[in-house]
């Protein structure tokens, strides 16, 4: 082996601990990157692969009842693809021994053929066979909450008789990835059942014989959406036709897209910033790194090496520290995407896992930090280059120290000579000091934003459920009903209070731009659920025009209070309105527009009906209201609060968490990394001077106090303008991941700003400590014989 | 012992110097000026400074602190380049000459020994050789040098593990160890007791009898002087005098 190279294996060895933190930042940097983009890749793969392979539906049409006959017609309308008409019914369910409402969904499949579109992956068991009506599959996610599984029974409320049902298989369905029971915001899994039973069967239960009510279809390539969702609705109109719509307002489909979207607005935003933090820090690190070799470089230009043998050898010295934490990071960013993506997968129940990490990914993350690695080299290295060999093996020329502000401020009087020192050194290079203070700001920013979606998920859940949704219980009927249902459930023994309101499907209309959601009647006395304004103080439906959430009134729609929106209502008479906009509330889960109830009810001019209730009930009588509910033929879907707030943090915030761990665990790596890094190169900057002080008889605390006074000083000064920097890259964050299903709000606690602090500073003490002890231990002698 | 300034001889022209000492000049250097900015300070290290050395000779360079006199052997060495003036060495115009020419030169010509050693930390004395000679045209084995200097036994040692004077000796291993054909020692005993530091000049007496390498050496150190052929003396950036000795003292009659 050359000399030069036992040289650089040597000094690598020597500098392991620094090279080690050096590593550590790149894996981090790396890691971030890979786990963020693979996921993303893996999970949008696995969806289209899903979607191709059981031929999920392009188009889908609900509507009240048309012939088998009609269906013929829909294929003929030009751009339809195939299509295939469907009986689908909300029933209760009810399952021995368990005591809470169960809403069930059953959707007919094919007698005699498997279905065109929207097709089952078996999981368990077989389909329901034609000959036997009462047999049904159900879905993965109901079977595994429930425990059930083929053989087993449930029961089924099915036009008010109450009959058997025979589950044969368990399955699962590109339409049904996300499940979620009307009036819940999150899936329940025990609580909502999706359940497939054969044609003949279901038709003649729900008196559907030879007709349907859903429709669902593929377009050719190439066809419009939206002319034949037009002459879609007008065929369907006759028979009481919902709005046909495409795969953007599909619930399972809106919901997991918007997932995604969160992710990509995840992995483009932490990703980024962490990698150009790893970049900084490596360019700062190798900066000073080679700055410090300034006089071995000018030896060995003295001795007839040439800048390029000598640039090679600190590159390569660079190149080795940065391939090695990109090793290590892509390893690790490979084993955590594909958990977090087996994490991501279990959730939605994709029936498979397909795995990607694509190349360019991973070249992006190698080069990002290594082109960042060998600029600081480069950079330090021509600047030593630049000297002659005499002037690059003298010590470096003092530098131009001037009184620092303080001083000048205040006078001398006011610190002790060490103190000056510090104040001096930072100010004598306060690009230096204005760089380490930057990266631990940097640190403590990202360690912040990984607790800050803790924090906003909490906030998030805490205002929609006590300021807003304050009911225990929300009823959906299944029909339109009359105000006396809501005296009728008020009287329920148990039930403290009851509100009932009306929901009406529409699609919001403001110049070229639509969203199709629905509008709410609330009473104005409302107290159970309420509408909060943009500050959170509760606000009544007005008596006329209409209140959008803030988010569907500025982003989607771009309308301001006193514009005009128009509404298309999707049921009923369908009819078009003209609704002024009267304001906006706030609303960090779910989109709507709201009305008084009367208001609405007058313009839908079917007289004082309902949809559903929100009931308050005493918890001792809950297992009595919901026995009372359930045994109401009218009663559709029974949503619990503590139900929904329990299973958003049982499966939802799991995997927003799992990748806030990650995050937050990689970000406390880098910013010890960053604080370290720094310490151990003031370090062997600043040991010849402090070994002089202590010739001149300053003790070791003094000594240590002028070193580790600047670091600490540095360290807290960065923590400061950090809280600053947390909060932009927390509010970057939030703004991204907003979307129509919730709204991340700016809330970081006091403990998220404590916690970013405390690895911050704790980085900052395990370093004071290694260099305390370096210090003590600091050989006089040793030192000032050495010319650096 | 010879005065610090005892031959005030600078005014003679250097074509008769030449002629009388009948050698040939490798260096031939002519008015060579350098001013350099040390932090807010302009500092006149070299003010018209003409010097040769000869081959063959052994040259010691007297001078106080400040004097120029490392200022002098660095734009000798290729080390650092002059604000004015020109250097001569064999053919070569070093002053002209390109940074891969001045690299080739301090690769093949020159042999330097600084006064802190400038060893190589992570490197045995072994290695610290061989890193010069493995990029050498025609060197000796590190074993060779390394024997040169006495230092045999503790090839395998780090610089940590070795004293001042036996750094030193590494150092002078790994200048001479290309075959220089000029050695240049910036205070080679400045850092290093009388005892030592005479082992250290043993070994540079012992180079340039033996290969016959130019040596110059800078000190400030007059007792030196008497081991040289030629002194001179600097002061305050220029050339204040020069002395020819008879004999050469043996360095081991040399004490400080």
């Amino acid at each position: 082996m050359r000399a030069l190279d036992r040289k650089r294996w040597r000094e690598l060895w020597q500098m392991r601990s620094q090279a080690a933190a050096i590593a550590m930042i790149i894996a981090s940097g790396v890691a971030t990157y890979i786990i963020s983009l693979s996921t993303l890749d893996s999970l949008t793969l696995t969806q289209s692969n899903y979607y191709q392979a059981y031929r999920f539906a392009e188009v889908f049409a609900g509507l009240k009842r048309a012939p088998l006959s009609l269906a013929e017609r829909v294929r003929d309308i030009e751009g339809v693809r195939e299509a295939e008409a469907r009986v689908k019914a909300q029933i209760n369910v009810e399952v021995p021994g368990f005591g809470d409402p169960v809403t069930g969904l059953l959707v007919s499949l094919p007698d005699d053929r498997v279905p065109l579109l929207n097709q089952l992956h078996q999981v368990r068991g077989r389909t329901p066979a034609s000959d036997r009506p009462w047999e049904v599959v159900i879905n993965e996610a109901f079977a595994d909450a429930q425990d059930l599984a083929p053989g087993d029974t449930i029961i089924g409320i099915i036009n008010g008789r109450r009959e058997d049902l025979a589950i044969v298989g368990v399955a699962l369905s590109p339409e049904f990835i996300y499940q979620i029971r009307p009036g819940d915001i999150f899936p329940d899994y025990e609580r909502y059942a999706i359940m497939w039973m054969g044609y003949r069967g279901l038709s003649v239960a729900y008196d559907m014989d030879g007709a349907f009510n859903d429709l669902v279809l593929t377009l050719e390539p190439g066809a419009r959406a939206e002319a034949v969702i037009e002459r879609l609705d007008a065929l369907l109109e006759p028979y009481g036709g919902q709005g046909a719509y495409t795969r953007e307002d599909q619930l399972s489909h809106r919901y997991i897209t918007q997932e995604i979207v969160s992710l990509e607005a995840m992995a483009k935003i932490f990703p980024v910033i962490f990698l150009a933090f790893a970049a900084f820090l490596i360019n700062f690190v190798t900066n000073r790194l080679i700055r410090a070799e300034r006089d071995q470089i000018g030896v060995l230009k003295a001795f007839g090496y040439d800048n390029l043998t000598v640039g090679l050898h600190y590159v390569s010295v660079i190149l080795i520290i940065v391939l090695a934490g990109a090793v290590v990071g892509i390893g690790f960013g490979a084993w955590a995407a594909r958990g977090l993506t087996g994490i991501y997968i279990e959730f939605f129940r994709f029936p498979r896992l397909d795995y990607v990490l694509r190349a360019d990914v991973l070249l992006t993350g190698v080069l990002v930090t290594l082109g960042a690695g060998l600029a600081g080299t480069l950079h330090a290295f021509h600047s030593a280059v630049r000297l002659s060999p005499a002037e690059a093996m003298r010590p470096d020329t003092p530098l131009v120290y001037r009184q620092s502000l303080v001083e000048r401020l205040f006078g001398h009087a006011f610190l002790d000579q060490p103190s000056r020192m510090i104040l001096r050194h930072i100010g004598r290079a306060p690009l230096k000091s204005a760089l380490t203070v930057l990266g631990v700001a940097l640190s403590t920013g990202l360690v912040m934003s990984g607790n800050f979606q803790e924090d906003a998920v909490d906030y998030m859940m805490w205002s929609h459920f006590n300021l807003a949704a304050r009911e225990d219980v929300t009823v959906t009927f299944n029909e339109l009903a009359g105000n006396e249902a809501e005296y009728e459930l008020a009287a329920l023994p148990g039930v403290l209070q009851a509100e009932g309101m009306r929901a009406v499907p529409v699609r919001f209309r403001y110049g070229n731009r639509s969203y199709r959601s629905a509008i709410q009647g609330f009473r104005p006395d409302a107290e159970l659920h309420r509408l909060v304004d943009t500050s959170l103080q509760p606000v009544p439906p007005p008596p006329e025009g209409l209140l959008l959430t803030s988010y569907l009134g500025e982003e989607i729609l771009g309308v301001r209070p006193g514009d005009t929106v128009t509404v298309e209502v999707l049921t009923g008479r369908r009819p078009v309105i003209d609704l002024p906009v009267a304001g906006f509330v706030e609303e960090y889960i779910g989109i709507s527009g709201y009305m008084e109830l009367a208001t609405l009810n007058r313009l839908m001019r079917d007289g004082h009906v309902l949809t559903g209730s929100f009931l308050a009930i005493d918890p001792a009588d809950q297992a009595r209201v919901f026995d009372e509910l359930m045994r109401r033929p009218g009663v559709g879907a029974i949503a619990q609060r503590s139900q929904s707030i329990a299973s958003f943090y049982e499966s939802f915030a799991e995997t927003i968490l799992v990748f806030t761990f990650v995050n937050t665990l990689l970000a406390a790596t880098i910013a010890f990394g960053a604080v370290y890094n720094s310490a151990r190169i003031a370090l062997a900057e600043r040991s010849r001077e402090l070994a002089s002080l202590r010739v001149l008889g300053f003790t070791r605390a003094e000594i240590a106090y002028i070193l580790i006074g600047e670091l600490m000083l540095l360290v807290i000064v960065g923590v400061g303008f950090g809280f600053l920097v947390g909060r932009g890259i927390c509010a970057l964050f939030a703004e991204a991941i907003s979307s129509d299903i919730y709204r991340v709000p700016l809330v970081l606690e006091p403990s998220t700003y404590a916690f970013g602090a405390a690895v911050v500073l704790g980085s900052g003490l395990i370093s004071s400590a290694v260099i305390k002890r370096r210090l003590d231990t600091l050989d006089l002698v040793a030192v000032l014989k050495t010319t650096e | 012992m010879s005065t610090e300034h005892g031959n005030p001889g600078q005014e003679d022209a250097p074509e008769d110097r030449d002629e009388e000492s009948g050698g040939q000049a490798i260096f031939v250097a002519r008015g060579l000026t350098k001013v350099y900015r040390v932090g807010e300070v302009e500092v006149h290290a070299l003010r018209g400074v003409d010097v040769e050395l000869y081959k063959g000779e052994f040259m010691v360079l007297l001078g106080a602190s400040g004097s120029g006199k490392s200022t002098l052997l660095n734009i000798l060495g290729g080390l650092d380049t002059p604000t004015d003036g020109t250097v001569r060495f064999d053919d070569i115009d070093l002053t002209g000459a390109s940074e891969s020419e001045l690299t080739e030169y301090r690769r093949h010509a020159v042999g330097f020994v600084f006064q802190f050693y400038n060893l190589i930390p992570s490197l045995t004395a072994r290695e610290n050789v061989s890193i010069v000679t493995e990029i050498a045209r025609n060197p000796m084995t590190p074993e060779e040098a390394l024997e040169m200097v006495n230092l045999g036994p503790r090839m395998d040692h780090f610089p940590a593990q070795l004293s001042g004077g036996e750094q030193q000796r590494v150092a002078i291993a790994r200048a001479i160890a290309k075959r220089p054909e000029v050695l240049l020692c910036d205070e080679p005993t400045g850092a290093l007791d009388s005892k030592t530091g005479v082992h250290v000049l043993e070994a540079l007496a012992r180079v340039n009898e033996e290969y016959g390498t130019a040596t110059a050496v800078i000190t400030h150190n007059a007792s030196i002087a008497d081991m040289a052929d030629r002194v001179l003396f600097m002061s305050d950036g220029r050339i204040s005098g020069e002395r020819r000795n008879e004999t050469r003292k043996p360095p081991s009659e040399i004490s400080w």
